[in-house]
């Protein structure tokens, strides 16, 4: 079983030098602690910066300065600043190589809902739309179950839809997930973790032989 | 005054709602504070308002509204505030009547008056507010976006194929007042941001009828390099001086020194 450090950990594996990556909020920040040395990747952050750095020291905390998650950050050498629409058109472009986003359900087509239950939580979209609309990789780390213990990756999505057929990888405690024509594949167990195990909280299609192997990293 | 009636009084001619009439000097646009900025601010209007969270929001224009009460307001502003600084100050006062925006997560007063239905919101995405202020400011009527196809977003809305995908067609925004905070200016309404404060402001600023920047610093024409311009004073129509910024932060992250 991956702790959230372990689903982050996972992810970086996807990074590829160069690359130009969005992080959402969450288990997804997490992903920025696990870059591999020598890698150079820049972080976008929608609220108007490419090239995100870390927390600042204490005392050093500048309001104007904040990534999406409101947090107080800092900015790097060739650090860049721009408006909101700049920052959506850079993604809308596709020029954003890689996004990594929470979701609340991912369907065996890849749909994505993450923004909203209906007349119980009202947060919004922010710019998760506009970037699972957009960017060339799309990876959803997520819980493979919800706090009810009911299986998160479903036949179909049944809240409100972020995305259609957008999500081509999701990372859960239990092993990392692709997609066919039938469904979700599975394609490498978290460690200790049977095949089994994994289709018996999985509600969507799953194909799974038994043969893949566990997560390992570099 | 007549349309078409050149060379009367002031450069007027052609202008049927008169923006600049209403402030003594077409380029002073100085007012000494807030609430004189705002002094024709109506109740039912829709204003937009800069910020992202709460960074780069227009604090001394959201007191002014607190203070003089305005009410029946469309909000489009990305965020809702938190409950007690920025918009939520609004929200307590129940002056806002619908709300446009792409996130609200951080304040519970907002959820409670969606849930009870005293409020009406419209959730768009982020993107999509963000362009369609800049159509707004382009003078476009609309843009295509892929954002929100598939989604309850699109419903009744146009759609077109391009390619082998499929956009929605957004209307630009129609705001009647754009209220936004900027680092520097000066009496041209030529405005300088700082940093990730800068967010929706250039782009709702672009977006008004009546745009009033507030700004940190106001400097005499020249000291703005014009190669760092942001948003060119055409846009601006009042400016004033804010003082003692507040700058709350939302989420105090931090790397300890120990």
């Amino acid at each position: 079983m991956l702790d959230k450090n372990g689903i982050a950990r996972t992810i970086a594996r996807e990074l590829r030098d160069g690359y130009y990556v969005n992080l959402g909020i969450g288990i997804p920040t997490l992903v920025a602690n696990f870059i591999p040395n020598g890698m150079e990747v820049q972080l976008q952050s929608e609220n108007g910066l490419l090239g995100m750095g870390p927390f600042p020291w204490e005392g050093e905390e500048d309001p104007d300065l904040i990534n999406a998650g409101k947090q107080t950050i800092t900015t790097l050498p060739g650090s860049v600043f721009f408006d909101s629409a700049m920052s959506f058109g850079m993604i809308r472009a596709g020029k954003v190589d890689l996004t990594v986003l929470g979701a609340m359900e991912v369907s065996q087509k890849g749909d994505i809902a993450n923004w909203k239950i209906p007349g119980k939580m009202v947060k919004g979209m922010g710019g998760a739309m506009d970037l699972v609309a957009s960017a060339r990789h799309i990876v959803v780390a997520m819980q493979h179950v919800n706090k009810a213990g009911e299986s998160k990756l479903l036949p179909q999505c049944t809240l409100p839809l972020t995305g259609l057929a957008c999500v081509q990888k999701v990372v859960t405690e239990l092993g990392v997930f692709g997609f066919d024509d039938h469904g979700f594949v599975l394609l490498e167990r978290a460690p200790g973790v049977g095949v089994e195990h994994i289709k018996t909280h999985t509600r969507g299609f799953l194909t799974a032989h038994g043969s893949e192997p566990e997560i390992s990293w570099p | 005054m007549n349309k078409g009636d050149r060379g009367g009084p002031g450069w007027t001619w052609g202008l049927e709602d008169d923006v600049f009439l209403r402030t003594t000097n077409r380029m002073n646009k100085v007012f000494k504070d807030a609430l004189s900025a705002l002094h024709d601010l109506q109740d039912g209007t829709t204003l937009m308002l800069g910020g992202f969270g709460l960074c780069g929001i227009p604090e001394h224009c959201i007191s002014a509204l607190v203070q003089k009460g305005t009410r029946n307001l469309t909000c489009i502003s990305n965020n809702a505030g938190v409950d007690d600084f920025g918009l939520g100050l609004l929200l307590q006062n129940h002056q806002i009547r619908k709300m446009i925006a792409s996130y609200v997560g951080e304040n519970a007063e907002f959820e409670r008056q969606l849930l009870s239905g005293e409020l009406e919101v419209e959730l768009i995405p982020q993107g999509t507010l963000a362009t369609r202020c800049l159509a707004a400011g382009y003078g476009m009527p609309a843009i295509y976006t892929p954002a929100g196809y598939g989604t309850e977003v699109a419903e009744g809305k146009e759609t077109r194929v391009f390619g082998n995908k499929t956009y929605l067609l957004e209307t630009a925004f129609d705001a009647d007042y754009a209220l936004v905070k900027a680092w520097k200016g000066d009496r041209l309404g030529n405005l300088v941001f700082r940093a990730t404060s800068r967010n929706f402001n250039p782009l709702m600023a672009m977006a008004g009828k009546i745009t009033i920047a507030e700004v940190e610093e106001l400097v005499e024409p020249g000291a703005l390099d014009p190669d760092h311009i942001h948003v060119p004073g055409i846009y601006v129509h009042r400016i004033f001086v804010g003082t003692n910024y507040e700058k709350r932060i939302e989420q105090r992250t931090v790397r300890s020194r120990s």
